[in-house]
């Protein structure tokens, strides 16, 4: 059942020999991590090189709505945003994609039908990720079959906390099965799988290492920081963890793996910090929506915000900005 | 391909004048000589000012007027004492935007590390021995240790207002009076601290600038009006000024050159070690005498670490260094660029490879691309004299002996950096390497509480913390 790469064929062997390697990266220091992520937290940001980063920002939104109060209304209306996220401006590009429970999914798929906007799910017992992998499966199937094209799976922190890393491995392998649904078996391509570390419950950076690489070895097509639902959320230095494991996996495996902070990420420049981190940490190649994602819901209005006041030089009020 | 758009700090808020005299006795005095020299920025050499170069006489003068105001500064009580260095620790606060930036155009290091390290730094400096002015009684020097008169202090050109920092406040705190010589390179912002000195209301004579070269360095170092003597800068000079004051009753501290290794193990948190090689080396052009110009790598990670170095220098950002994102900014003269030029020629000479990130150098002022020399033995003129700019000598090695022995074969001390996650380990190299500074795991932390300073050739007395104390202290 193993879709690890090459170079790493026996590395998910046995819980022993995942373990062994696991523990065999480089640690992190904490210190010296924090301290460079805050450097490039430095970096000034101004003019065209503003305008191209918020510009470059909005596309790489995947617009969200995780509440229990969701409805098939709010989500279309999200859905509408997404496509035009300022009515009165068609240069604004369309974010990547709309992130939604399974079950809203359909909804979501029709009213994006032919924009080019994604639809991603969150599944597998999101956000704790406590449940059987039957259910897992099952949650997956549901959202695929329903035409998500990315899924956002969490891994089980309880597992990886307490060592038993082959099982995060094996479950992470078995929903990248479930997210190529009926039409793997006809080549086509299946859904994009997201990995949820929720680093908020990790806590140690070199955990956060390990579950990257842990995610990357088992088939994740991105890695990303958190559910949303965890305090801390997205972090820029957890997230430049994560872009170092992405870096040194492509030197190591030829495969690149996509980065998705989310949650906790509100305001255009703490946006344009995680530009900067991605720009010179794993380099201007991960610069893209298919390779970075932004996980957020209130961001984007900031962002539309900041672009009308680099185009008008004064800023509006909020409310010539759609809430929805 | 994301371009970082210019950004430069505005140069506004920096108000130069066209020329500059002496502060002594607390007012701008005109040199009696007649020697007058153009201070320029080196990132473009635009002239920013004319200082005087003083004579034997300015000195002597700045002397009197120092011995002058012993007698009153000296008897304040301590608590009065700190009031006015807590007030200049304040207004260095207030203008800090202003002195980074005068800093960094008479400099050259990038205002990203004149605004987040130099000043920060000035200012925690005054507040730190502001504190201890009415605690003297409790350092360990006896219930009433008494200040020695009047401090002659020549600074560098590497730090110029922190170096000025690190002199002047312990020296005040103390209840010396002081008469300081900057840079000839770096006048500026020992000349806005002049200014500074009357706006806190400073007693005059208590602080006095003379600008000069070596000349009046001299002067001042030999004054028989002087009885302390602090020098920060290169082991030749400091080996002059040791001769000079040998046999009189002037106290001497000397902070002098460096050769430091720093010392990646194979267990270490590699991309947080590859920063700290960055940070030991090319922060500030690698103009810094505890520069971690030696890199010592475990031979067993040596290609991973140096070919994760080369990738990260390849994001450094040299150029103007006024723009906020700049990294590496321009070399401080040409005097100091011939020379890590004719060091750097020697190492390829002498068989070492020699690697730099595409980098375009700007066409005006004075630039030097980083540099990483590999293949490099002990015998090297690169592996053993400072070279003082962003030329890193990378050495590998087998055993944490072997790192010891190589580390501390060189006639320096000042530091060295131990990067490994194995706590251990560090208690054991920190025990056996002879600097006076060991950092684990960082590199280039400097804080006003940590006592700094050398062994061997690198100099003797410490400044900063609660030792810096005893070299102001007739102990």
């Amino acid at each position: 059942m193993s879709t690890t790469t090459a170079p790493f064929a026996e590395v998910a062997s046995s819980n022993a020999t995942l373990r062994a390697f696991l523990h065999g990266l480089p640690g992190v220091d904490r210190v010296g991590a924090d301290a460079r992520a805050a450097m490039l937290g430095t970096r000034s940001i101004k003019t065209t090189a503003k305008a191209q980063a918020i510009d470059l920002a909005i596309s790489m939104v995947d617009l969200t709505t995780l509440e229990g109060a969701d409805t098939p209304g709010k989500v279309r209306a999200m859905c509408a945003k997404a496509v035009h996220p300022d009515p009165t401006d068609p240069s604004v590009p369309r974010v990547a994609a709309v992130c939604v429970y399974p079950d809203l999914v359909a909804t979501a798929v029709r009213a994006l039908d032919g924009s080019g906007v994604k639809v991603a799910s969150v599944a597998t017992a999101f956000p704790s990720g406590r449940s059987s992998l039957d259910v897992k499966v099952t949650d997956t199937a549901l959202a695929v079959a329903a035409g998500a094209a990315e899924i956002d799976m969490v891994i089980d922190r309880g597992a990886f906390l307490s060592g038993d890393y082959l099982k995060v491995f094996e479950e992470i392998t078995v929903v990248k099965a479930a997210c190529g649904g009926a039409g793997v078996a006809r080549g086509e391509q299946g859904a994009h799988l997201k990995v949820i570390l929720e680093t908020g419950e990790l806590a140690t950076y070199d955990n956060v290492r390990r579950a990257s690489w842990l995610a990357m070895l088992a088939g994740a097509d991105f890695i990303k920081t958190s559910t949303g639902k965890v305090q801390p959320a997205a972090t820029l230095p957890v997230t430049l963890i994560m872009l170092e494991a992405v870096r040194d996996f492509r030197l190591r495996t030829g495969r690149v793996i996509g980065v998705k902070p989310a949650g906790g990420i509100r305001t255009t420049k703490d946006a344009i910090k995680y530009l900067v981190l991605v720009n010179e940490t794993a380099g201007a190649d991960w610069l893209t929506p298919d390779l970075f994602r932004l996980g957020a819901s209130t961001l984007l209005n900031d962002l539309l915000m900041q672009r009308q006041k680099m185009a008008t030089g004064r800023y509006a009020g909020p409310d010539y900005f759609t809430l929805d | 391909m994301f371009e970082y758009a210019p950004a430069p700090e505005s140069r506004e808020i920096v108000d130069i004048k066209p020329s500059y005299g002496l502060f002594i006795g607390g007012e701008w005095v005109d040199s009696q000589g007649e020697d007058h020299h153009k201070t320029i920025n080196p990132a473009s050499e635009e002239v920013l000012a004319e200082v005087a170069w003083a004579t034997e006489a300015d000195v002597d003068r700045a002397v009197q007027a120092a011995r002058t105001a012993f007698t009153t500064w000296s008897a304040l009580p301590g608590s009065e004492r700190a009031k006015y260095i807590f007030r200049i620790a304040r207004i260095i606060q207030e203008r800090s935007r202003e002195l980074a930036v005068l800093e960094t155009l008479d400099n050259g290091k990038p205002i990203r590390e004149s605004r987040d390290v130099d000043l920060p730094l000035v200012a925690a400096h005054f507040f730190y021995y502001a504190g201890w002015a009415d605690k003297l009684g409790y350092a360990g020097f006896g219930s009433d240790p008494r200040p020695l008169g009047v401090a002659g202090q020549v600074i560098p050109w590497n730090f110029p207002l922190l170096m000025l920092a690190w002199k002047i406040a312990p020296a005040l705190a103390c209840g010396n009076t002081v008469v300081l010589k900057p840079a000839e390179t770096t006048p500026l912002t020992a000349l806005a601290f002049a200014e500074i000195c009357r706006q806190a209301d400073l007693p005059p004579g208590v602080v006095n600038i003379v600008t000069g070269a070596g000349e009046t360095g001299a002067a001042l170092v030999n004054h028989p009006g002087v009885d302390k003597v602090a020098f920060t800068g290169s082991t030749e000079v400091g080996r002059m000024i040791a001769r000079s004051v040998a046999g009189t009753r002037k106290k001497l501290t000397l902070e002098l050159g460096g050769k430091a290794a720093n010392i990646v193990f194979e267990d270490a948190a590699l991309d947080q070690a590859v920063e700290g090689i960055v940070n030991g080396i090319f922060f500030n052009q690698g103009h810094v005498c505890c520069a971690g110009s030696r890199l010592l790598v475990q031979e067993s990670v040596a290609d991973e670490v140096l070919d994760a170095l080369k990738r990260r220098l390849s994001t450094l950002r040299l150029g103007d260094p006024m723009d906020k994102n700049t990294d590496i900014g321009a070399i401080n003269s040409a005097a100091q660029l011939a020379k890590i030029r004719e060091l750097s020629e020697a190492g390829v000479t002498e068989g070492a490879e020699r690697w730099s990130p595409p980098c375009p150098i700007p066409d005006r002022g004075f630039w030097f691309p980083p540099t990483v020399f590999t293949g490099v033995a002990q015998s090297h003129r690169i592996a053993r004299e400072e070279i003082f700019g962003p030329v890193l000598s990378v050495l590998t090695f087998r055993t944490p002996a072997e790192a010891v022995e190589k580390a501390n074969n060189t006639p320096y001390g000042l530091s060295a950096g131990i990067w490994t996650e194995k706590g251990s380990r560090i208690l054991w190299m920190a025990d056996r390497l002879r600097a006076g500074v060991v950092w684990a795991n960082t590199f280039n932390r400097f804080d006003p509480t940590s006592p700094f300073g050398g062994f061997k050739e690198s100099g003797y007395g410490r400044e900063g913390g609660r030792h810096g104390l005893e070299a102001y202290l007739a102990v």
